[in-house]
């Protein structure tokens, strides 16, 4: 699974990518985040301010219920800020 | 037409471009984004835009697309730009051309408000101290929201 990090995110993982391999069990982008988490103290930091951290999948918005698979591409962000 | 590029763009050679051998056209809207030189009180010296390339390409195509199919546009354009940026330069352009106004003017309101709350870009000023990540304004997501379709 290919995870990205971008603006501020990035500064709170140290890395704008990685590579992962998950247990089967994290299934959904909340699980993933929670198992993230444990891997990077300043990303745990970022998801106790509810809502900052938003997620695609495959470049598509999703949400924390949504599903996650070996060969997926899900980003972390905050919100967008573009135009 | 989407393009998401680093150069910056000359406003009028983009809309000379939109029209050009076209007699069918009644009007052109189209708003420009600049970089500010103040935050608040802050002035401000640089900005830099990141994004997330491929989703940000699908994510103005499908507002674009979204816009041509709830109005009747004879063309449309959105032009953003990522990198680094000085103020006074151009970030955004979105320009819509409809046989009349009104069409051209609302897609044009829309294209602008989606864009701001669905494209993922984010915006970093920097001040003479030092460089700060910009927050997103929840007046933009009411601007958004009010394109939302009555059901």
């Amino acid at each position: 699974m290919k995870i990205l990090y971008f603006a501020w995110l990035r500064g709170k993982t140290g890395t704008a990518s990685e590579q992962v391999s998950p247990p089967a069990e994290v299934a959904t982008v909340g699980a993933l985040m929670q198992w993230l988490a444990a891997r990077h103290p300043g990303f745990a930091e970022a998801l106790t301010a509810p809502g900052v951290v938003r997620a695609a999948v495959n470049q598509d918005y999703a949400e924390p219920g949504d599903p996650v698979r070996p060969d997926d591409e899900v980003a972390f962000f905050p919100p967008v800020t573009g135009g | 037409m989407i393009r998401v590029q680093e150069a910056p763009f000359d406003v009028g050679a983009e809309l000379a471009a939109l029209t050009a051998g076209r007699t069918d056209i009644g009007g052109v809207a189209s708003f420009t984004g600049l970089v500010r030189d103040m935050a608040g009180a802050q002035p401000i010296t640089a900005m830099t835009l990141e994004h997330y390339p491929g989703m940000t390409e699908r994510k103005l195509a499908e507002i674009d697309a979204e816009a041509a199919a709830r109005w009747a546009l004879q063309a449309s354009l959105i032009v953003h730009r990522y990198g680094r940026m000085l103020p006074g330069e151009p970030i955004v352009l979105v320009a819509t051309a409809a046989p009349h106004r009104a069409a051209a003017l609302e897609a044009c309101a829309f294209l602008i408000d989606w864009l701001k709350t669905k494209a993922p870009f984010w915006k970093l000023e920097e001040t003479a101290e030092a460089s700060q990540w910009v927050e997103a304004r929840a007046s933009d997501d009411q601007a958004a929201a009010r394109w939302t379709r009555q059901r």
